[in-house]
């Protein structure tokens, strides 16, 4: 295989398949970014402009107080999450999470049905005193206000 | 350097690339822009009962009278506003005014740790639904903002008061007051 | 007092580490001043043992609940059980920032004591190297994380611990972690080191490699238990969700991989010198940049820790002096270290050269996908990046690098050909073709699960070929560790490919006495009751589940309610057969009076988890290999000396 081939020119083809191999990593990888990553929602964006039916996002916001439901199946759950401005409706099969109760925040992975029911295949809810999901930090403030004034 | 060089490079580049993200996001924190946005705005209209049996509750109109306060965010369940007691005692013996929000709070635990930790404030309001808290835009306990005589917020500080802040803290309070 | 006395010998340490810069710094610019390069070593142990006993200390303190002392108030509590109070010091930012450093001057020590076959000129640059980026740390830690602070009066009762973290193996799980991270300082300081004086041959690979493996068998346990912590802790039923702390222990694990397979080429062949080198920094700069990552709040994940932008500010700039200064080094010295021998693509070499290439192209992707919802930040939009990014894409270079794996040992070094080696191959195939066959004709499977199931048992197969023909009784214990931990890595693979591909899920609303079926099995709500435990109380359900209308067997999931601080989890229940585990986690009671029940049937999923510890085992028989060598050597080497001395008395009398 490398007889005839100069060592400098042996080191040279390795570098570049190397290269080609890392480069192309990196390029691959934007493009599947671009398609796979999943954005994020408050209630408001999705209702101005909803992302496409079936595309997995993620939608983050309040649960709203007395929207929370079981579904007669025991085990789907109804509720409806509002930032204060706009409200989506979700649906959510499966154990919720620990602390998940109306008035605290959540965020939901899943993807808008048709009929503009947002369905969630997993819930964050927030872990602790400590925990707010990144994304709701910037919305903490009128998100707060909006539930401090629910509960008054 | 022999030829070819370049490739080694590569890495450092890359490296300066991830730095000056991870720089442009650190220098530019969503915590940051919540501060700057209550700088320069007035106190919410609040009116807080007592939260200690011997101060007064706090109401925002008793603290327009034209000097400036400090008014210091806090809770009994908070270590680190444990660790801050001495500071605000500190800074009241310099003759800053301290004024305190006590943070869904039981009467009995504020007793508590007044008792332990002393009590530096001159009003203490009790916030139970933390109402005071999102409406002056702080987003956790302790919290210390700097208030002019006219009620407007001139410094906010974000976690404990460490020893090396107070001097800063008691500048600020003087340009507020000035 | 304890307090005072861990804080005064971390600052006596932190001294000591300058010391040890200098006097390396100086003794190298001398070019061997006897004086001041003998310190060298007697500090770096002293300051290990100082690491130590401040370490201990703030174990004291936590074990005796000394509540006057903040970080113990804000994160233990007189009523929890004592192994929690332990893991308690560790478990927050200071103390495992405190275990960092106490890691870094520890394995600075014992390559002090231990280390004596480099020259000494590298070996002092390596030990200044490892005093320089321990200071960083020390700087860390005692100006903006001190962990013995006091409060101005003991707080009445302490606030906890995360009650999610009040699990034994979590206990256990940070401190193997960060002897796994901080263990590749020696691949950094070795590199660093080896570069300053441009000694980098097979000497230097064979020096470092041992010490790469000790930290990448923590680094593999630790990655595994987590795993394993993940996914009966969370209550998910997953085991990886490619979260951000999970990524930041991934990644210096595959840049590791990487370093171990191109320094085996380094020490037997030379070749591979910049290449490796570059591995040692990018290894523990990984580290660095995982822990940066989690630490900073930057990114936050389900695990989170304490966000303070200062502190991520402050490890940013030492990220920015550590990494950046030994990558700008590299860029200075590469050139003048490349050349080394030849080989032929079909070689054992070019086989790794391929399992390099492809596991530092999975490294860019993780790298890439965990930083992408930085990057779009920047511009103002928000993402997460899931499992539908990292699968796929890492699969497009893990498959390759399977493949090759399989192939790779059987070939000899420097020059080989594939016709050589035709036999083997041919059989790999063949299994892999039946298996394929048989797959597709038994129902249909999504494509990674199908990938990952027919090249898990050719793999398996692949992997113990090495040993034929060979004496087994007079193998190398090296040779055992590689095969063990390849096998290791096929079973890992058959578990993750049979979890997603036969998983079978129910989720149900139960009244008492329902029967529900899961896969092959039929589990009954016999009741759900109150119990207690030491710091919380739970609803408890009491189930009895049976194989194929086998013998019931008992399994109890809770819903746990702490109560300082206040808060809840999940507690799952897991039934484990040979062949796979039944998985049952308890909801909430609904309003007729039924439970919510989630259940999962998991075939095989144990494996993932027996695998990793397969290839964890292998590295340490590599290791031990290596060990008894060394001692052998030294043995041999003493006795020589011994018998050189008797005659040398013998010729004087």
């Amino acid at each position: 295989m490398n007889t005839g081939i100069k060592p400098k020119h042996q080191r040279l083809v390795l570098v570049v398949i190397a290269l080609a191999a890392l480069v192309g990593a990196g390029l691959l990888a934007a493009w599947a970014l671009r398609s796979q990553a999943s954005y994020f929602y408050v209630p408001s964006e999705m209702q101005a402009a909803p992302p496409q039916v079936g595309q997995a996002v993620r939608l983050g916001g309040m649960v709203e107080q007395g929207s929370l439901k079981t579904l007669p199946d025991g085990v789907t759950i109804s509720f409806v999450v509002q930032d204060g401005k706009a409200r989506i409706p979700v649906r959510y099969a499966g154990i919720v999470p620990d602390l998940f109760v109306e008035g605290s925040g959540v965020v939901a992975e899943g993807r808008l049905d048709p009929a503009g029911t947002f369905v969630a295949d997993t819930l964050l809810a927030k872990h602790d005193e400590n925990y707010v999901p990144r994304e709701l930090k910037d919305m903490t403030e009128a998100q707060a206000k909006a539930a401090v004034a629910e509960t008054r | 350097m022999m030829r070819g060089g370049w490739k080694f490079w590569l890495p450092l580049a890359l490296f300066a690339g991830f730095v000056v993200l991870v720089a442009v996001q650190l220098l530019d924190p969503a915590e940051r822009e919540v501060e700057s946005a209550m700088i320069g705005k007035p106190l919410p209209e609040f009116a807080l009962r007592a939260a200690s049996p011997d101060r007064p509750g706090l109401v925002t109109a008793e603290l327009k009278d034209g000097k400036p306060h400090l008014l210091n965010i806090w809770a009994s369940w908070c270590i680190p506003c444990a660790a801050e007691a001495p500071q605000l005692e500190i800074l009241r013996r310099q003759g800053a005014d301290v004024v305190g929000v006590a943070i869904r709070d039981r009467p009995e635990d504020v007793a508590a740790f007044l008792g332990r930790y002393g009590n530096p404030y001159s009003r203490l309001g009790a916030d139970d639904l933390s109402e005071v808290q999102f409406g002056i835009g702080s987003s956790g306990v302790p919290e210390t903002f700097v208030v002019d005589g006219k009620g407007i917020i001139r410094y906010q500080h974000i976690g404990e008061i460490r020893p090396e802040h107070v001097p800063m803290l008691l500048q600020k309070l003087k340009e507020a007051g000035a | 007092m304890i307090a005072e006395f861990g804080l005064a010998a971390l600052w006596l340490a932190a001294a000591l580490a300058a010391l040890q810069l200098f006097a390396g710094a100086s003794a190298l610019r001398g070019g061997g001043a006897g004086q001041v390069s003998a310190l060298v070593r007697p500090v770096a142990v002293v300051q290990g043992v100082l690491t130590a006993l401040s370490f201990a200390a703030l174990l004291l303190l936590f074990v005796r609940t000394d509540l006057s002392v903040k970080l113990v108030a804000a994160n233990s509590h007189s009523a929890k059980p004592l192994i929690y109070k332990l893991a308690g010091a560790w478990g927050n930012h200071e103390g495992s920032m405190l275990l960092w450093v106490t890691v870094m001057a520890g394995m600075g020590a014992l390559i002090a004591l231990l280390e004596r076959r480099l020259p000494e000129r590298t070996m002092l640059a390596t030990l200044a190297t490892q005093a320089f980026v321990g200071l960083g740390f020390y700087a860390f830690l005692l100006f903006s994380s001190n962990p013995f602070e006091r409060l101005p009066a003991p707080a009445p009762e302490g606030m906890g611990l995360n009650p999610l973290l009040q699990d034994i193996g979590l206990a256990f799980h940070p401190p193997t972690l960060y002897l796994g991270y901080v263990g590749l300082s020696l691949a950094f300081s070795f590199a660093v080191g080896a570069l300053l004086t441009g000694e980098v041959g097979p000497a230097f690979a064979r020096v470092m490699r041992p010490w790469v493996l000790l930290a990448w068998i923590f680094l593999t346990i630790g990655i595994t238990a987590g795993s394993y912590w993940a996914y009966y802790e969370l209550g998910w039923g997953g085991w990886w969700f490619w979260d951000p702390v999970e990524n930041a222990s991934l990644m210096p694990w595959l840049a590791g991989t990487a370093l171990l397979h191109s320094a085996s080429v380094l020490a037997a062949r030379d070749a591979l010198r910049a290449w490796t080198v570059m591995l040692g920094v990018v290894a523990f700069s990984m580290s660095m940049v995982g822990t940066f990552l989690v630490r900073s709040g930057i990114l936050t994940s389900v695990h989170a820790f304490a966000v303070d932008p200062e502190r991520g500010t402050f490890i940013l700039v030492l990220l920015a002096i550590y990494i950046g200064g030994a990558l700008t080094l590299f860029a200075l010295r590469a050139g003048s270290i490349a050349e080394g021998e030849r080989f032929s693509a079909t070689s054992r070499e070019g086989a790794l050269v391929f399992n390099n290439v492809m596991l530092s192209a999975i490294l860019g992707i993780v790298l890439l996908g965990t930083l992408y919802p930085l990057l779009t930040e920047a511009f103002g939009v928000k993402v997460s990046v899931g499992p539908p990014y990292f699968n796929p894409v890492s699969a497009i270079f893990a498959v390759p690098m399977l493949v090759v794996m399989a192939a790779g040992p059987l070939l000899r070094w420097r020059k080989d050909r594939l016709a050589r080696v035709r036999g083997p191959l041919i059989l790999i195939g063949l299994v892999f073709a039946a298996l394929l066959a048989a797959l597709l004709v038994w129902r249909p499977f999504g494509l990674l699960p199908l990938l990952g199931l027919t090249l898990s048992v050719p793999l398996a197969v692949a992997s113990v070929l090495p040993l034929r023909g060979r004496d087994l009784r007079r193998l190398p214990l090296a040779v055992w560790g590689m095969v063990i931990a390849h096998f290791g890595l096929a079973v890992a693979l058959f578990g993750m490919a049979a979890d997603s591909a036969l998983t079978v899920e129910k989720l149900a609303a139960a009244k008492i006495g329902d029967v529900t079926k899961v896969g092959p099995w039929t589990v009954e709500l016999e009741g759900v009751e109150p119990v207690g435990g030491p710091n919380w109380i739970a609803l408890e359900g009491r189930m009895s589940a049976s194989y194929r209308g086998g013998k019931p067997i008992p399994i109890a999931p809770q819903s746990r309610s702490f109560w300082a601080p206040p808060q809840q989890t999940t507690e799952s229940a897991l039934l484990t057969r040979w062949n796979g585990q039944l998985y049952a986690v308890l909801g909430d009671e609904t309003d007729d009076g039924r439970w919510q029940l989630r259940l999962w049937w998991k075939p095989f999923v144990t494996c993932i988890w027996f695998g990793g510890l397969l290839v964890a085992l292998g590295g340490f028989l590599a290791l031990l290999g290596r060990v008894a060598t060394d001692l052998r050597r030294r043995v041999a080497t003493h006795k020589i000396a011994v018998r050189k001395r008797e005659l040398e008395k013998a010729q004087g009398q």
